[in-house]
């Protein structure tokens, strides 16, 4: 079976409002499969409908084969899960967590080495309450892999965590990958998602705007390139006039000159062309942050 | 069954790490003890009219081990679940495939635990400082002890699960117990108290739930009728926890 996750027309309201509108779609075995959304789009209640924590109002889901809808408790004890807006009891100690989780998988766990990869170890006998935002988070992360699940849920996972701390998160799912476990990443940190999803659903208003690679992304929703350079010379009216170029943004020495496609060349040329021959031109990329802006109107760090 | 073991143990644990509760749950019955003991001897009333006949701390013995027994169930267990729930313990819980039988489960084990404990420190200080008599009938007095706890963890679950916020929980509790103790059978003498008084005690699960242990505990035997009402307090409020058991 290659298709561990496959949605169709998922929706789901609370009262009046619509949380998910009209979701559908598939995730193949050992995929890390992004969703990347403002807040408020639906993410979190797509994610737990797929872990039989919400029940939708209509829509087909099937999940490792199961209906979360019948078969909660079975799926479960497949799945790991990170969520948002947990706790433990505040005295329980970080190996008497993972001792009780790890009870509940079929097979041995070896919790206490998942406890030295999240650097818990030293941890291991403080209490819930005692530990930072990171710890706990990290906590989460390995009691969400401690049944060793064939598909992980990770819930914003990295936030709370220090910009160290993330890159190691990272490096660890993608070893959650490589022990071919499935996961799926819901986040809003489009760094995170460039470099860690194969492929990449953007979610708003409860529906999926655009599902693909991060770089397929990139390559349909954010055509423009920006060439930089700095230049001491005030007016550069012939530099709007260069093929492919659609804007020049002026800020102090420092010009952004916007365009498609090969725009780099064409530009480095006119420059020359006019005596200009500036040490520090480069192009900036597109990123994962020019799609969603284009496609929620919204940049990734803004609420609402 | 392993989880359920080790969610109880980590429960137990729990319970020993917070000392607030510990304080209630087992001084409070002993402070009774001592004050009811102190005020009142254990010299049985020359008419046999007050006290069923038997000495004063022979009777309030069976009613403080049940006092304990009912203030894990009413005061410990309802804040506890609720705040469960509000912390998204529950919810973590749940999402690890825990079910709903190991939470209620390993509340039981817990009750048990305490109330054991309760009643062993109990007798063992009425027996040094008020040369009580010991159970007549202990082959009675275990079963009614084991079902007082189930019946009253089952109602200390149902109101964990009813009651919407921890604090509604410790105010709800709180209220429950000491009505229940004063009126119940764990205050005064049920034959000095008003008719009034008596029908709000009669009401209440903890007078019977007192009788069924009191019973075979001073000689009377088994008391069919008494575990009859503390027996349906129990299953109501295993069905109504059922029915209305939410983990968020």
């Amino acid at each position: 079976m290659n298709t561990v996750i496959k949605v169709e027309n998922l929706r789901k309201t609370y009262g009046a409002t619509v949380a998910v509108d009209d979701i559908s779609f598939a995730v193949n075995k050992g995929e890390i499969f992004g969703i990347l959304g403002p807040n408020g789009a639906g993410k979190t209640t797509t994610v737990e409908c797929l872990q039989a924590l919400r029940r939708p109002d209509s829509g087909r889901i099937r999940v490792l084969g199961l209906d979360p809808r019948t078969e909660a408790q079975a799926l479960r004890r497949r799945i790991g899960s990170q969520l948002q807006e947990s706790a433990l009891p505040d005295r329980i100690k970080v190996w008497e967590a993972l001792d009780l989780f790890a009870s509940l998988s079929p097979g041995e766990s070896d919790w206490q080495e998942l406890m030295k990869q999240w650097g818990l170890y030293e941890k291991r006998k403080s209490s819930f309450s005692s530990l930072s935002g990171g710890q706990r988070q990290r906590l989460f992360v390995a009691l969400a892999l401690v049944n060793n699940p064939e598909l992980v849920f990770l819930d914003e996972m990295t936030t709370g965590l220090d910009p160290a701390a993330r890159r190691v998160a990272w490096d660890l799912i993608r070893t959650i990958r490589e022990h071919g476990a499935t996961v799926i990443l819901v986040t809003h940190f489009m760094d995170e998602a460039e470099h860690l999803c194969d492929r990449v659903a953007i979610v708003d208003k409860g529906r999926i705007v655009a599902l693909d690679s991060p770089q397929g992304l990139i390559t349909t929703y954010a055509t423009q390139v920006k060439v930089i350079f700095s230049t001491d010379r005030a007016e550069l009216p012939w530099l709007e006039k260069v093929p492919n170029v659609q804007r020049v943004v002026k800020r102090g020495p420092r010009i952004e000159v916007e365009g498609s496609g090969p725009v780099l060349a064409l530009v480095a040329a006119s420059l020359v062309e006019h005596g200009i021959t500036p040490s520090d031109l480069r192009m900036e990329q597109p990123s994962l942050e020019d799609v969603f802006l284009k496609l929620t109107g919204r940049s990734s760090g803004e609420r609402g | 069954m392993r989880t359920l073991g080790k969610l109880a143990w980590v429960e137990i644990k729990l319970f020993i790490r917070e000392p607030i509760t510990m304080v209630f749950t087992f001084a409070l019955p002993v402070i009774f003890l001592f004050v009811m003991g102190g005020v009142f001897g254990n010299t049985p009333d020359p008419e046999g009219e007050i006290y069923r006949g038997v000495g004063p701390t022979d009777y309030y013995l069976p009613a403080y081990i049940v006092l304990t027994i009912c203030s894990i169930s009413v005061v410990g267990l309802p804040v506890h679940l609720t705040a469960y729930r509000e912390r998204g313990i529950l919810r973590r819980l749940r999402a690890s495939s825990i079910s709903i039988w190991s939470v209620f489960g390993s509340q039981v084990i817990v009750s048990f635990f305490i109330a054991i404990l309760g009643g062993i420190l109990l007798t063992v200080i009425a027996l040094l400082v008020y040369d009580i008599h010991l159970a007549v009938s202990p082959g009675l007095v275990i079963p009614a002890f084991i079902y007082i706890t189930i019946a009253f963890a089952a109602m200390g679950i149902f109101l964990g699960a009813v009651l919407p916020t921890t604090r509604a929980a410790q105010g709800v509790g709180l209220i429950l117990f000491f009505v229940m103790l004063i009126l119940g059978g764990a205050g005064p003498p049920r034959e000095v108290l008003s008719v009034a008084m008596q029908w709000v005690g009669d009401i209440m699960p903890l007078r019977w739930a007192i009788v069924l242990l009191q019973d075979p505990w001073l000689g009377f035997g088994w008391n069919s009728f008494v575990f009859g009402i503390v027996s349906a307090f129990g299953i109501v409020a295993a069905v109504l926890s059922l029915r209305f058991f939410r983990w968020e």
